[in-house]
């Protein structure tokens, strides 16, 4: 018995020597909103990571790749840091991921550098946020590359003179610029232009201002979460919609699971973004079959889950590129010029600028099968990040 | 012209959702002396009550308040029983304080794992939602019944504290609870009593405010800072002091909005300041 002990003992001792280097375990540290108001998104980072998971395995090579999650609540750059630091000193990450608000992304940036750690933003829209460390790569969308093809349409659609109404942080301020700039290059007018502190709840002054500045068309971004119901249903039951004004946003206004509590109301509100959940294609389909089989609900499935899980696929081939050592410059060098396609179409990431370019639709909310979804009308195809980007 | 009655309007509606939610917190905090940070937790419950008697059971709106009302009070009264009654007008404000706020970050905890982080929606029956033309402007059919509904609750609340008998032993509990029980009146039962009222009062505001105000787990603490500067302005435990703050900051609020968005909320507290400068007691408050 006791010589069987050491026996195994010397095996085990044997195989900690020879795997040492090569059948590790490489962390990753995604923070996301995993509770308070913003919850839903957070818990979305995880779906579509888990889903990648599924479907490709824990393991690239001999690496065990584990994910960690923190919580970053709100936008709280404080915290957030803390929470990087934390992850890279305690647990020994060699990659961070997620991130929903701007703030806390332009918080974790100066980290990156010092630990030589990439970073996978999920979400955070502001265009300047890869500028600020070459280890930045994401896999989400900014608001320039959303809105420019907003700015289009308006045109197309005939519009005259535009009201704005954005929320008052970065990513409002840069969809404000890039429906400005867009929107007056093709010939419109811009009449009037609010920016709404970020906790509005009612929205009956703006409609009123908005009125009497005799726009035919409202553009608007709030970031995805209460508020945009509030003021989806403010333009509705204030008769704006009822006489004639327009309303366009980016698809953060109507992400799918506030569908069914804006309720018929919204049906025709025109929007453009980079993904909807009812995007036609086998790539969409077998992804949201994997959240439902893992136990994720269809109702509940919004843009940050594929931006995690397009995430993920970039993580995997970083490690795999580096063969899961610390090397930042050579996993970012592996992704540029990544292509691949998405759940969301046919995407690729942007050697430059290291932000994704991919389709932006122009969708509208129509009611299929009893069901209210975003249908997808109109494709921009390979729009990049019209505030880094030229073409 | 049209413009200024117009924001009149909308200041008036927001108002009054403040009015109806704070109203129960300062009949708490006024006649039981206890700063109810729970108060935002009862009022959201009663939306979550009302959302899923409406989307799951098929009730009707009328028939969803009742139960959102009635189920929030039944929630509520081992909360009363176990907890509440030890803080009633004697302990110190930093145990109400630690004990409230626990009872509310419980309370998120529990919304987030049972309904989810998503927005709850109460659909509004036909005859309320959808825009009314009321000649000049179009106004949300809604803000119209939540007028409707402020005022009713300031006259019922009004009668029923200064003309029944009821509000006879409730103010000679308050003014000197030693006596009143020596007196024979039962003040335990009626404190219970206005417990159950200021939590029903809560789950009705939840519920009719939940356009302005949307249900979600962190309801409870959102706008619990709202509700506390309406109290505070009004009075604790003033009807007239409540429902004359809720306006006034409902117009400063909405008027700063329309003719400056940009500030925020900046007029909202500018209001609040220059009031509470004042009237340090409030519109309406007593010394006590």
């Amino acid at each position: 018995m006791k010589k069987s002990v050491t026996l195994l003992s010397a095996l085990a001792a044997i195989g900690l020597m020879t795997g040492g280097a090569s059948a590790d375990v490489i962390k990753v540290g995604v923070i996301g909103t995993m509770s308070g108001p913003y919850a839903l998104f957070g818990k979305n980072f995880k779906m579509g990571i888990d889903a990648w998971v599924a479907e490709h395995g824990n393991k690239v090579g001999n690496h065990t790749i584990e994910f960690i999650y923190r919580d970053e609540e709100s936008p709280n750059p404080a915290k957030s840091k803390a929470l990087a630091q934390e992850l890279l000193v305690k647990d020994k990450v060699q990659y961070l991921a997620g991130v929903y608000f701007t703030p806390d992304a332009m918080a974790i940036a100066p980290l990156l550098d010092e630990s030589k750690t990439p970073l996978v933003v999920m979400n955070a829209a502001t265009s300047a946020i890869v500028q600020k460390s070459p280890y930045i790569v994401r896999t989400s969308f900014t608001m320039w590359q959303n809105t420019v093809p907003a700015a289009k349409v308006a045109k197309t659609n005939g519009s005259k003179k535009v009201a704005i109404a954005v929320s008052d942080y970065g990513p409002g301020i840069d969809a404000e610029a890039a429906f400005k700039k867009t929107f007056e290059a093709e010939g419109g007018k811009v009449v009037e232009a609010i920016r709404m502190p970020l906790n509005t709840t009612d929205f009956g002054p703006i409609m009123q201002r908005i009125k009497d500045s005799g726009a035919d068309t409202i553009f608007t971004f709030l970031p995805a979460g209460p508020p945009t119901l509030g003021f989806v249903k403010a333009y509705i039951d204030n008769g704006l919609k009822a006489s004639g004004v327009k309303l366009m946003s980016t698809g953060d206004v109507v992400t799918e699971p506030d569908l069914p509590t804006i309720g018929d109301a919204g049906i025709g509100i025109l929007s453009t973004y980079h993904y909807a959940v009812s995007h036609d294609s086998p790539e969409n389909k077998a992804f949201i079959a994997q959240i439902v089989k893992d136990g994720g609900k269809l109702d509940e499935i919004t843009m940050t889950s594929v931006a995690a899980y397009d995430g993920a696929r970039v993580i995997y081939k970083m490690i795999e590129a580096t063969d899961g050592k610390r090397d930042p410059a050579k996993a970012v060098d592996a992704v540029k010029g990544m292509k691949w396609v998405s759940p969301r179409g046919p995407v690729s990431i942007d050697p430059d600028t290291r932000h994704i370019r991919q389709n932006v639709y122009l969708r509208t909310v129509e009611k299929v099968d009893g069901k209210l979804i975003n249908k997808e009308t109109k494709t921009f195809e390979a729009q990049p990040d019209w505030a880094l980007s030229s073409k | 012209m049209q413009t200024i009655l117009s924001i009149g309007l909308d200041g008036i509606s927001y108002g009054m959702v403040l009015f109806i939610i704070s109203i129960g917190l300062s009949i708490m905090m006024g006649l039981m002396r206890v700063v109810n940070l729970a108060h935002g937790a009862f009022a959201m419950i009663g939306g979550y009550l009302a959302s899923y008697a409406m989307r799951d059971l098929g009730a009707g709106y009328a028939l969803a308040i009742v139960v959102a009302v009635i189920g929030t009070i039944i929630i509520s009264i081992p909360l009363e029983i176990l907890l509440y009654r030890r803080i009633y007008r004697k302990s110190d404000a930093l145990t109400q304080l630690l004990l409230t706020i626990g009872i509310t970050f419980v309370i998120i905890g529990l919304a987030n794992f049972i309904f989810g982080p998503t927005l709850k929606a109460i659909p509004l029956p036909n005859a309320l939602s959808g825009p009314l033309d009321i000649g000049f402007r179009m106004i949300p059919t809604h803000r119209v019944f939540v007028i409707v509904c402020g005022v009713i609750t300031a006259l019922a609340l009004w009668l029923l504290i200064d003309k029944t008998e009821f509000g006879i032993r409730l103010r000679a509990s308050v003014d000197n609870s030693d006596m009143a029980d020596s007196l024979g009146i039962r003040t335990e039962w009626i404190y219970a009593a206005t417990f159950a009222l200021a939590v029903g009062l809560g789950a009705f505001g939840g519920v009719v405010g939940a356009e302005l105000l949307p249900i979600e787990p962190f309801y409870a603490l959102r706008y619990m800072v709202t509700f506390l500067v309406v109290v505070s302005v009004g009075g604790a435990g003033s009807i007239a002091g409540a429902l004359a703050a809720s306006l006034l900051l409902g117009l400063a609020d909405t008027t700063g909005k329309y003719l400056a968005p940009e500030y925020g909320e900046f007029f909202f507290y500018l209001a609040v300041i220059v009031i509470a400068f004042l009237f340090p007691r409030g519109l309406f408050g007593r010394a006590h």
